[in-house]
């Protein structure tokens, strides 16, 4: 996952008006079970509904069982968020009908969540911003459901029970971002503490981390809120950021024809880059809301928490601070490294190897960082930190020219074939020995007297020519600075 | 055969443990006697919606089988009957109800496996009120099933089969839930035994929810002492119930021993008001008259918020029951109703699937729980029921268990009490407030008006089913109420 994390941006023509905007983000825990019941929770391709229970199912006269290992990962985030834990907590019934929940309830939390009060740090164009987290609780997430339409054009639902049931924490934010930037920098270091708690596998296209927008726009200076719209359907970061850039636009259009902002939810539509209004979800829901009969208050101790802080493993920020003092690196070079746990556990695998910190730092943000696709992983490609290292060790060696190594990554980012291999079979290694280059030099000064001339007439640039056609000579093999000095050499010799 | 069918019937469950132990009868020989006895009778008493007489002769074959072997269970070759509202895999389990009326669950009910592991024989699932939301079994999507001791009557509810099946001798024992009474009130109106324990006592899991933090399962026998067997056996925790309790569970049988001096009687002042019958009252106070003479000491006590007991009742249920409800949609199982969009078909399966009672208590319970209204309903008869309780916990530092009747009234006709819900939820008017404190307790048969059956009901405090059942035993070996029968047994 790279962390590009770009300079605060603002729409252009906003000039008056304050982008205000909360995050809710659904994050599913990676337990091996599910919230209330013993099913698998690896539901991610599993045939549908071949991780079902009664329970998960609703069947009649079925119990719920709390999953301790999904109230410690809440717990836990909770510590990594600087929040509150406070020692009563309860569950709670949120009463609706929808096909893809079986009960007719979610069992989640209402007025007593596990966590409140909390917040993170976004760093953005130079500046570090806190937002305030209001509260994570813990849930069972829903059915999944499939549409789909048969052969007479008629349309029906498919229903798979195997998510149903699955954890899922609810971590909402405070109203504290301004920007679309703001957004995505926030879910982007959000993302980063929940993977480096191992809670998260992260995964957008999944559905393992979900998030909806509220925002309303104001008054630079003003203290109010102005009338909020719910945006949801975002399935990526980019989505995130690209559907608050068109609400901003939209809304301020708006209040500047003076006209009101409908309270309503609309949905992203991608394709189109629009949002759209969802009239059907016009009428407000009374959840109805009664504290969980079948399951007894949860008590937190101070114990049980700091027995959790002590587990906590090392968090971005700490990370962050890590590399620039073990590592010397700069605060912006530590922190783009530290924010994914694929690219710092990388990071630190190369430099196992290959013991020059700021060269790895430069490579992974240079060129991995520039082959991962938005929002990709580094696990998800064949590079090993094996590679990256033995790319450097050539280069340094002098058997791999900087350009070359920089294609051979390429490569081995593709395929995962071995830099090594690659280098041997496409005969890559350097050249470096002058009496070859010598020969070719000179047949480049044979073939090319103009450049040389313009050289000789006090043009630099011509020098660059030459350069480049003993490198196309050389299939770009040649060693740049033995060529760069047996150039000049050669044509110093011409001038004199 | 007649004459021999009807004595194996008129053992209580431990004689009929007893002879089976001693070999004088076969587990077959018992089922086949219990079988014969619902063919003769059930046209007439209609406890049953469901009797599995293939997969009990099954059982008893293979109860007889392990007898053989040397091996003995607590339970081997009992037949015991089931209330409609505890799942039995591969039988169908309705809750009286037509929205399940072809449900059949894939997996048994705690209480189920429990005593099917201790060797029970399972004749088949008795009739209820819908979803177990009644006083008199009326309110059965089915029929009415009627009390053995007058036909034309009601034997109450919603546990009404289970325990006219016992009245009527088509089952030594069977189970029933109560939630409001639900067990105690039919143990009256029948002349049978019937306890509800503790909450969290007896595992929940499997028993269809009505009311989610009222509920419990408990047993109905025509002695103490078989309901102590039966609760052996059901109780403890489980690790698929958070609301069963982890207490240890004594042994209920060895409870029953020791006699009833120094015991001290507590009777609530406010169970013996206005609409208490004459004549219910005077068994009653026999009944406790008695108790002294075996040794009690018996006074007065006040539980002052006992006439709140109903109204908070009729929020709490409801309110819970409009949740444990909503899953009746038709769409993973039970009744459906196709219909052009889903909104459709919701309103259809549930107008259709549902009865008029539960769509009552639906209705009632979503309103308590709106908003706006959450606070003064739902949460505020919640803070009541602490104050019900905490009458209960302070009645209980003076005395050791409290008496009261358990139904104002004697068994009332069929069709009495349709017309007027309030007059039917006031049958609970005694039962509720236990339910309520999550207390245990039972019902004893304790005389008759005009030869319908009374019941006292004995209270105590949390986890005291031991003491209950003694003081309800000592009680049981000075009279004889429970060994009295029906006429429907002359007759058939």
């Amino acid at each position: 996952m790279s962390t590009q994390v770009g300079a605060a941006h603002v729409t252009p023509g906003l000039g008056k008006w304050e982008p205000v905007i909360g995050l809710e983000v659904h994050a599913q825990i990676q337990t091996a079970s599910k919230m209330f019941c013993g099913c698998s929770a690896a539901y991610f391709d599993a045939p549908p509904n071949s991780h079902v229970c009664p329970v998960c199912l609703g069947m009649p006269g079925v119990l719920p069982v709390i999953n301790r290992a999904a109230v410690e990962a809440t717990l836990m985030t909770g510590l990594a968020l600087n929040c509150e834990l406070p020692e009563a907590t309860k569950f709670d019934r949120k009463n609706y009908f929808y096909p893809d929940l079986p009960k007719g309830y979610q069992i989640s939390q209402y007025d007593l969540p596990f966590c409140r009060d909390g917040w993170l740090t976004i760093e953005l164009g130079g500046t570090t911003k806190r937002v305030g987290i209001q509260r994570v609780h813990l849930e069972e997430d829903t059915a999944r459901l499939l549409h789909r339409t048969d052969a007479q054009g008629r349309a029906y639902s498919l229903v798979d029970f195997n998510r149903s049931g699955v954890p899922l924490m609810e971590i909402v934010s405070k109203p504290d971002l301004r920007s679309a930037a703001e957004a995505r920098a926030y879910l982007q270091k959000l993302h980063a503490i929940l993977q480096a708690l191992g809670i998260s596998s992260g995964h957008l296209e999944e559905g393992a981390f979900r998030c909806d927008a509220n925002i309303s726009l104001r008054p630079v200076g003003s203290a109010e809120f102005g009338t909020k719209v719910e945006i949801k359907n975002m399935n990526s970061f980019r989505a995130v950021y690209r559907a608050l850039e068109y609400e901003i636009g939209r809304q301020a259009a708006l209040l500047e024809a003076g006209e009101p902002i409908v309270q309503e939810t609309r949905g992203w539509v991608d394709d189109r880059g629009v949002t759209v209004s969802q009239r059907s979800k016009e009428f407000a829901h009374d959840y109805r809301y009664f504290p969980e009969p079948d399951l007894p208050p949860v008590f937190v101790s101070r114990e049980w928490v700091a027995e959790l802080r002590a587990r906590l493993p090392e968090l971005p920020d700490a990370r962050r601070d890590r590399y620039m003092h073990e590592y010397g690196l700069n605060a912006y070079d530590a922190a783009q490294l530290a924010g994914a746990a694929d690219i710092a556990r990388f990071f630190e695998a190369v430099v196992a190897r290959y013991p020059k910190p700021k060269v790895v730092a430069n490579w992974i943000q240079g060129e991995i960082f520039r082959l991962l696709p938005p929002d990709g992983s580094l696990a998800d490609t064949p590079l090993r930190p094996e590679h990256l290292a033995e790319i450097l060790e050539l280069v340094e060696r002098g058997t791999l020219s900087q350009a070359l190594g920089k294609q051979v990554l390429e490569e081995t980012f593709q395929s995962g074939e071995r830099p090594a291999a690659i280098v041997e079979r496409r005969g890559l290694t350097q050249i470096s020995d002058t009496a070859e280059l010598e020969r070719v030099v000179a047949e480049v000064l044979a073939h090319n007297p103009k450049p040389v001339a313009d050289y000789l007439g006090g043009k630099e640039t011509a020098l660059s020519f030459l350069m480049g056609q003993v490198m196309k000579a050389t299939r770009g093999k040649a060693n740049p600075a033995v060529v760069t000095n047996l150039l000049r050499e050669r044509l110093q010799a011409l001038r004199a | 055969m007649a004459e021999s069918d009807t004595e194996l019937t008129r053992w209580t469950l431990l004689e009929a443990r007893e002879h089976l132990r001693a070999r004088a009868v076969s587990a077959v020989e018992l089922t086949e006697a219990y079988l014969a006895r619902i063919e003769r009778v059930e046209s007439a008493v209609r406890a049953f919606l469901t009797i599995t007489a293939e997969q009990a002769r099954a059982q008893a074959r293979a109860a007889d089988a392990r007898r053989a072997a040397g091996e003995d269970a607590p339970l081997l070759g009992l037949p015991i009957a089931l209330k409609d509202v505890l799942c039995t895999a591969g039988v169908r389990t309705t809750c009286g109800s037509r929205i399940l009326e072809g449900f059949v669950p894939p997996y048994d009910a705690t209480a189920v496996a429990r005593l099917a592991a201790a060797g029970a024989v399972f004749l088949g699932k008795t009739n209820m009120d819908e979803f177990a939301m009644g006083s008199s079994t009326e309110n059965s999507a089915f029929f009415p099933t009627r009390n053995p001791w007058d036909l034309e009557r009601v034997p109450g509810g919603s546990s009404g089969g289970s325990a006219a099946a016992v009245a009527a001798l088509e089952a030594p024992a069977s189970l029933g839930t109560d939630t409001g009474g639900s067990i105690r009130q039919p143990a009256a109106l029948c002349g049978v035994v019937g306890l509800k324990p503790t909450y969290g006592r007896v595992s929940r899991y499997g028993l269809v929810a009505f009311a989610s933090s009222l509920d419990q399962i408990g047993p109905f026998a025509r002695t103490a002492a078989d309901c102590a067997l039966l609760l052996a056996v059901l109780a403890g925790a489980d690790p698929c119930d958070s609301t069963a309790l982890p207490a240890p569970v004594p042994d209920y049988l060895a409870e029953l021993a020791g006699d009833l001096r120094g015991l001290r009687v507590g009777v609530p002042r406010e169970y013996f008001g206005s609409g208490l019958e004459p004549g219910v009252e005077a068994a009653v106070r026999a009944a406790l008259a008695t108790l002294e003479a075996l040794g009690a000491a018996v006074d007065e006590v006040s539980l002052p918020h006992t006439e709140y007991g109903v109204a908070a009742y009729y929020l709490i249920a409801p309110a819970e029951a409009s949740a444990n409800l909503a899953r009746y949609d038709g769409v993973k199982y039970g009744y459906a109703v196709p219909a052009p969009t889903l909104l459709d078909s919701y309103f259809r399966t549930r107008a259709e699937g549902f009865g008029p009672e539960v769509k009552r208590r639906i209705m009632l319970g979503t309103y308590a729980l709106s908003a706006g209204y959450y606070d003064a309903y739902y949460l505020k008869a919640q803070k009541v029921r602490t104050l019900i309780k905490d009458d209960f916990d302070r009645a209980f530092e003076r005395f050791d268990v409290l008496a009261t009747p358990t139904s104002p009234t004697v068994a009332f006709r069929l069709g009495e009490r349709l017309s007027d819900p309030l007059a039917m939820y006031l049958s609970d008017v005694c039962t509720i407030p236990v339910n309520l404190a999550g207390l245990p307790g039972l019902s004893v048969p304790c005389g008759f008006v005009d030869g319908l059956p009374v019941g006292l009901q004995l209270i105590g405090p949390p986890l005291s089913e031991g003491l209950l059942l003694r003081v309800a035993q000592r009680y049981q070996d000075a009279t004889d109420w429970h060994r009295r029968y029906p006429s429907l047994s002359a007759e058939y």
